[in-house]
């Protein structure tokens, strides 16, 4: 296993790589022997893993403990426990000859010609983003006119893809842009929830005026979290946002006479067209316009709102970025102690970032209170802000692209696996498809991070152009004091 | 060397001239961390218009004292003072020392108590800049970003703190087309106009070295502070590094320079202070410290009251200092310069000193 591990490791780095291209150039002159001898060895590697998959597999598969009467039975599954270690087995003998071990990879060139993807179609990216901003704006449409049927769960999937869509853009402020790893942004979203749920329940304030409500509460909070960690850097600075993102949760639950504690908060108003409510009523929305009820305009009407706000999250911040403070952002985080000697106030730039991305935040959070018409602290833990975060990282840190393709992947890749009905055809009718989700989720960003480390976007735009506009490798780019 | 010998004609009068007009005065500077003395009751000045050298062997505080006078480091005792405008400006200084002020500045003259000041204000206000030694870029921007970066403040208030830019008001565009301008004038001065797109992590050494200083010079500074700027440097861009701080000096803004490259110190230096753990053991021009035996005994490691008579000992004071010191080691020495206790023998160390803390 160890020298597998080692071979593995010795392709993807590039003196690795070297010692093994020169290894290879050498082969010709012995195959024969060198074939049998890499076969040999793959075999006994792949033995090796397949004892490990037997041994750590013993009590986690092997054995199987049911309720019976009189206490627990345990129960052996020597099947199960067998078929992985003869999965395991075959699997690591096949990446040995075909991948690790190979002359010629499979999967070779594979990320350099990803990597190529960007600079080989000058352009792609600006066409890319163009066709989805074109396809977001009539996307209501265009699924209740070809899937008629099912129109109602699609641009609900949108709405949530837009939300995390816009929630990414706001923590990319704090995380790509100034690079400050905050690993409790879900508490921004907790804050703008829950402004507008109490707002709306002890003052009964619409959606529209909550909105910007929420944003200042959450920008103002964003700075109360700023505060204590400006003079931290890296894993502190990331356990304190953690554990602020735990404290608002925490308060929110605990706070029963003021929050609701863990019944949350329901009966959250709808928001009003122009003070039209969207319903079936005499004065509502469709009876206004003269048009036929039909509940599916308010979920457009949703996706509006929301692709609205991500549409202003998306301009504010790249305007931003053209701005001192973005210059001053992305310097942060590419050089601290260099920022401050050229007379930046570095405590105010971190506050900004903090601020600005809590804002969105909360925008993002009073959305989702009005469109649940429910919170409660169940929906802010720990969990949304790792998701945010992966949204991130896995677009590529600051890439405002990479980050609408990282939503759409995670977000709508995890709800259609709901839709592998056919899997029970394969696997028996005992097997749903939705409990692996989060495995296979787990297991696509693990390839992806091999594959590209950087994000899916992993080139940086520069904010002023002298004479020619170059695009900034990634290699060349800091991550900030987090990373 | 051309150059000393036109030095010694002015050295005795004219260049007291960081006594009479000091931009810079460094004030019974101590620094201790924890235990160690790593500046011991410094005190020099720094003449407005000068370029100024602060040398001493490794190890010596000259970093500590640029940390303290940039704001890096808060001294444990003494005083520094940065002065706009001409003249010692004592009762000022003393005036905001008492009252217990940061800096004041009126009409054209201004005093700043650097020690009382975080380093964005001494950048920002004092007007202070600085380079460091190990460069710190920011690589992932390009070379035009990075000389905007250094424009932050002046743009920020043109940008009417962003909430103006965004809007995209003609203000802002009018700041940031001069702040393009100047960062253009320095790219130019540096040789670097043709890279001004490419992100600074891909220039070379030499390069990157001097858009470091170009990125110091875009905040305007009144003294620039220059760590080791020739470090590694060839010969060549060595030379073009005299050329540029001498541009800068003649532009109006004091240089203050820690370097190891006696061959740069020599020939730029208006005024050289020698420190040696963490004392002053020389201060004056080029031509009196490179004679003064306290230097070239700190220097080479010869014990003070020691003659130099190994030649390959002699042949590194002859390259190091440039010259063959008139009687190394036997001028009768200053007594109030003794004052600092050294430290035993350090003979048969090499012309390097490491390893001090």
């Amino acid at each position: 296993m160890a020298a597998g591990i080692e071979a593995s490791a010795s392709s993807r780095k590039p003196a690795g790589a070297q010692a093994e291209a020169e290894a290879r150039s050498t082969a010709p002159a012995s195959t024969g022997a060198a074939a049998s001898g890499n076969l040999a060895a793959s075999l006994r590697d792949a033995a090796i893993a397949a004892f490990l998959a037997g041994v750590l597999g013993f009590f986690f598969i092997g054995l199987r403990t049911d309720l019976a009467p009189g206490g627990l039975d345990i129960r052996a599954r020597w099947g199960a426990w067998l078929t992985s270690i003869a999965i395991v087995f075959v699997g690591r003998l096949a990446l040995n000859v075909f991948v690790f071990k190979a002359a010629h990879p499979i999967g070779e060139g594979m990320g350099a010609k990803l990597a190529g993807l960007g600079t080989a179609v000058p352009g792609l990216g600006k066409w890319l983003a163009r066709v989805l901003f074109v396809f977001a704006l009539v996307l209501p449409f265009f699924f209740t006119t070809f899937f008629p049927g099912r129109d109602r769960q699609f641009i609900d999937l949108a709405v949530l893809i837009m939300t995390y869509i816009m929630l990414g853009w706001g923590l990319n402020i704090v995380v790509g842009l100034a690079g400050l790893l905050d690993l409790g942004y879900v508490a921004f979203y907790a804050v703008g929830a829950y402004s507008f749920a109490l707002l709306a329940q002890y003052f009964e304030i619409g959606f529209w005026t909550a909105l910007p409500l929420a944003g200042l509460l959450a920008a103002f909070w964003g700075m109360i979290l700023g505060f204590p960690v400006l003079r931290l850097r890296g894993d502190y600075l990331a356990i304190v946002t953690l554990a602020f993102g735990e404290i608002i949760r925490v308060v929110l639950l605990n706070w029963y006479n003021f929050t609701g504690g863990p019944n949350g908060i329901s009966g959250i108003p709808k928001p009003t067209f122009f003070g039209l409510e969207l319903d079936r009523g005499d004065d509502g929305f469709a009876a206004f316009f003269g048009i036929e009820y039909d509940p599916i305009q308010r979920f457009i009407y949703l996706y509006y709102i929301i692709f609205a706000l991500a549409l202003l999250t998306n301009l504010v911040t790249l305007r931003l970025r053209k701005l001192p403070i973005g210059r001053a952002w992305e310097a942060l985080r590419e050089d601290e102690i260099a920022c401050r000697s050229l007379g930046i106030n570095t405590r105010n730039t971190k506050l900004t970032a903090f601020a600005i991305g809590a804002m969105f935040g909360g925008f993002a959070g009073s959305f989702f209170a009005t469109r649940q018409g429910f919170i409660s602290p169940e929906s802010f833990t720990f969990l949304e802000s790792a998701m945010i975060l992966a949204i991130v990282v896995l677009g590529g840190l600051g890439s405002q692209l990479g980050i609408v393709i990282a939503s759409v992947v995670m977000i709508g890749g995890i709800e259609m696996l709901r839709n592998l009905g056919f899997l029970t055809d394969v696997f028996g009718p005992g097997f749903d498809p939705v409990q692996y989700r989060m495995l296979i989720f787990g297991l696509a960003m693990v390839l992806i991070m091999v594959w590209k480390p950087r994000g899916l976007v992993t080139t940086r735009e520069p904010t002023a152009v002298l004479k020619e506009k170059k695009r900034i490798g990634a290699d060349m780019v800091a991550q900030g004091e987090g990373h | 060397m051309a150059s000393v010998a036109e030095m010694d004609a002015p050295a005795t009068a004219a260049s007291r001239r960081w006594e009479q007009d000091p931009i810079l005065s460094v004030e019974h500077l101590t620094m201790r961390f924890g235990g160690l003395v790593a500046i011991n009751d410094l005190s020099f000045d720094v003449g407005r218009g000068d370029i100024t050298a602060l040398i001493g062997p490794n190890g010596a505080g000259k970093t500590t004292v640029f940390n303290c006078v940039t704001g890096f480091y808060k001294p444990t005792e003494g005083r520094i003072v940065m002065r706009h405008g001409h003249g010692r400006q004592d009762e000022l200084a003393n005036e905001i020392t008492r009252g217990g002020l940061r800096w004041k500045k009126e009409g054209g003259q201004g005093i700043f108590l650097l020690e009382r000041m975080p380093d964005h204000e001494i950048s920002s206000k004092a007007k202070v800049a600085r380079t460091f030694q190990n460069i710190r870029l920011f690589g992932g921007m390009t070379v035009l970003e990075n000389l905007l970066v250094a424009q932050h403040n002046r743009l920020v208030v043109a940008s009417g703190f962003s909430f103006g830019g965004i809007f995209g008001l003609p203000n802002y565009r009018r700041a940031e087309r001069t702040a393009v301008e100047k960062a253009v004038y320095w790219l130019e001065r540096t040789q670097l106009i043709d890279r001004a797109d490419d992100p600074a992590a891909d220039l070379p050494y030499g390069a990157q070295r001097r858009l470091e200083i170009a990125r110091a010079m875009c905040t305007d500074p009144e003294l620039l502070c220059l760590d080791e700027p020739a470090a590694g440097l060839n010969p060549r861009e060595s030379a073009e590094l005299n050329e540029l701080v001498k541009f800068i000096r003649d532009n109006g803004t004091s240089v203050l320079l820690i370097e190891h490259d006696m061959g740069v110190v020599m020939e730029i230096s208006d005024h050289i202070v020698v420190l040696d753990y963490g004392v002053k053991i020389a201060d004056g021009d080029a031509e009196s410290v490179k004679t003064d035996p306290k230097v070239i005994a700190a220097y080479l490691g010869v014990e003070e009251e020691e003659d130099i008579d190994v030649p390959e000992v002699l042949e590194d004071v002859v390259e190091t200092v440039g010259e063959m010191p008139a009687k190394p080691a036997r001028k009768p020495r200053a007594p109030s310069k003794a004052a600092a206790p050294k430290p035993a023998k350090r003979a048969g160390q090499s012309a390097k000193k490491g390893g001090k803390a």
